[in-house]
């Protein structure tokens, strides 16, 4: 884990309300695991003062990338930078997903909006390939499929309102592959709460391994503020355990999703 | 230049430590800088036993600050000193352990359980926490529980005290004496302000404990003034904090009589904040010609 402050190579639209951005960050690209974040300050928000958290997307020599929707203050400051502009950058953090092996289940992964940045990293350096499921609203949320294409990867997208792909959720088809053949899968899901939940069930009901990143906010992302803490089973019943450090990435057979009275 | 400081008994090598609550256990934050440049280490607030805390959403963030409601999660004194008391006594700069308790009774046994291990730097009563149902905030602001918790703790041990005021009084200097009465050899000024904000797009508080404290740059001004309030009314050193970001800032809480300073929220944002502090204090002084740190306390100038 380490700060740097990081220069911006390039800030582009890829598509709707999403952006690619590219900085150049060597330390933090040279380190970054699959599955792990960069905390990023965004100097121009004055009075907001928080760090943002985004998944690190590629990592390539002294670059890494990040692939983010504007959703509010922050998001929408940086969307305005440009090439030449610097970035504050804590990173990489928290503990990332199991890369797989060759001789290992298959790698299944689920992907909502933007989710689908936490598992490039993943994909590129899993030494087989398996299946993106890919899901969104509508067609500019299913993001960079070609880039697992040409990573050998099989991508499967569906859009709720059936603009692209199949029409419905994405745990649909990802339901229809399991009923198929169930063994000798792992599954790896990043996206919006439910979504996670669904294939927490999923994984329950076809007896399949599953990794899930969490999406919780964050303030410090070090382990030091407790902000971003997610019930967990433990040996005393149940404990709260740190999003940015234990997690992003969570055994989905220790994720409670509710507080036990 | 002396940019050494005494809070009791303890001996800072500089003014400059960091706010319970905003630094976890120091140890998350060793990779990032060395520790041992600071005045001291504070430590999260610990209660005898361990705690869960709140619900999340535990913070949000408003206009130049923060608001947390976290409910004081902990490992309790056993699991801190089975943890991190391992890393911490191995550090060259003294530790200040940050403890609260329910009641008078509770507030002694920690401190007595922490008399009892070897190194400690000092104690911060915690008797502001405005997070939690018991104990906490109703300690601060209200001066004869005030005085019984301080003396409590003072016949519970031999460590240097630090009692840690609550912003959200009328009046600070009558507290700030009785802490002093009591038997304490230093305050801390200030804690959180309680305050609230609302999604408008939900109707919910942003806090699932709706309401929190208030932190970081905004409330600084407050804490100025009760800094400023609270060094008239003791002799007791204070140590000064809300809202330090820089150098600056923290020149200011010394101007207005504080002896030393911590640094909080401005961790979360920006590690580096303590150590920026510690070497913009220094170049002050080098401008100024001032040779020692504590001729800059109390040295603000209020007639003109
Ligand atoms: C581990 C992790 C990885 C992430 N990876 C990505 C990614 O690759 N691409 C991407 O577009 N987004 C990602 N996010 C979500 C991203 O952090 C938020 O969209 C962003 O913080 C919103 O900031 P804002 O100022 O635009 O929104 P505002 O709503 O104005 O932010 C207000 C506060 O809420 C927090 N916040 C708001 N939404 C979220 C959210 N969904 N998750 C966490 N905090 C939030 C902000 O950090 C800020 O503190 C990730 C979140 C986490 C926890
Ligand atoms: C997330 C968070 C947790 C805190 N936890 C504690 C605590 O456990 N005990 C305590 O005495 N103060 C706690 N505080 C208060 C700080 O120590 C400090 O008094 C306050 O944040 C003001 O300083 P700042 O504006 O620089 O943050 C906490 C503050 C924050 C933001
Ligand atoms: S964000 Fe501070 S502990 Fe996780």
């Amino acid at each position: 884990m380490l700060e740097e402050l990081v220069q911006i190579l390039a800030n582009e639209r890829e598509v709707g309300a999403y952006f690619r951005l590219t900085l150049l960050a060597p330390e933090i690209a040279r380190r970054v695991q699959p599955g792990q974040f960069v905390h990023i300050r965004i100097l121009p928000m004055r009075d907001a003062l928080l760090r943002r958290p985004f998944s690190v997307f590629q990592a390539a020599g002294d670059n890494l990338s990040i692939l983010y929707k504007v959703v509010g203050k922050g998001t929408a400051v940086l969307s305005r930078m440009q090439a030449g502009d610097q970035l504050g950058a804590l990173g990489p953090l928290g503990h990332g997903f199991t890369v797989p092996k060759s001789s290992g289940e298959k790698p299944l992964l689920v992907a909502g909006g933007y989710g689908m940045a936490a598992m490039y990293l993943l994909a590129q350096r899993s030494p087989r390939p398996g299946v993106v499921f890919v899901g969104g609203r509508r067609r500019v949320d299913i993001l960079c499929e070609q880039e697992f294409r040409a990573l050998g990867w099989d991508v499967c997208a569906t859009t709720e309102d059936g603009s692209y792909g199949h029409r419905g959720l994405v745990t649909e088809p990802l339901v229809t592959e399991l009923r198929r053949d169930a063994k000798r899968k792992r599954l790896f899901a990043c996206g919006p709460t439910p979504m996670l939940k669904a294939v927490a069930r999923i994984a329950d009901d076809f007896d399949v391994p599953a990794e899930l990143s969490m999406d919780e906010h964050m303030c410090c992302g070090v382990g030091v503020c407790l902000t971003c803490v997610i019930p967990v089973k433990s040996a005393d019943g149940w404990e709260y355990q740190r999003t940015c450090t234990e997690g992003p990435v969570f055994d989905s057979k220790e994720v409670l999703w509710e507080v036990p009275r | 230049m002396n940019l050494a400081v005494q809070i009791g008994a303890l001996r800072m090598q500089n003014p400059v430590t960091v706010a319970s609550g905003t630094f976890g256990y120091g140890v998350e934050y060793a990779r990032l800088l060395d520790l041992n440049q600071l005045g001291a280490v504070t430590v999260k607030g610990i209660c005898l036993g361990p705690v869960r805390g709140n619900p999340t959403p535990r913070t949000a963030e408003v206009a130049s600050g923060m608001l947390n409601a976290i409910g004081l999660q902990g490992p309790g004194v056993d699991g801190f000193i089975a943890k991190y008391w391992p890393f911490l006594k191995e550090l060259t700069v003294p530790t200040i352990i940050n403890i609260w308790g329910t009641t008078v009774e509770e507030y002694a046994e920690v401190a007595r359980r922490f008399d009892a291990l070897e190194g400690v730097g000092a104690l911060e009563l915690n008797v502001s926490c405005p997070n939690i149902k018991e104990g906490g905030a109703q300690f601060g602001t209200d001066c004869k529980l005030l005085s019984q918790v301080v003396a409590a703790c003072r016949r519970a041990t031999r460590l240097p005290l630090i009692t840690k005021l609550s912003p959200n009084v009328v009046s600070i200097a009558p507290y700030a004496r009785a802490a002093e009465e009591a038997g304490s050899d230093a305050l801390a000024v200030t804690n959180s302000y309680p305050a609230m904000a609302i999604d408008v797009e939900t109707r919910q508080p942003k806090l699932a404990n709706v309401t929190g404290g208030l932190t970081g740059p905004c409330i600084k001004p407050i804490a100025i003034k009760l800094v400023w309030e609270a060094a008239k009314a003791v002799k007791i050193p204070i140590i000064g904090m809300g809202g330090i970001q820089d150098a600056t800032d923290a020149i200011e809480f010394l101007m207005a009589g504080a002896s030393a300073v911590a640094v909080g929220t401005a961790n979360f944002y920006e590690p580096q904040t303590a150590l920026q502090v510690i070497a913009g204090i220094r170049s002050f002084m080098e401008r100024k010609g001032i040779r020692d740190v504590r001729e800059i306390v109390g040295s603000v100038i209020t007639d003109r």
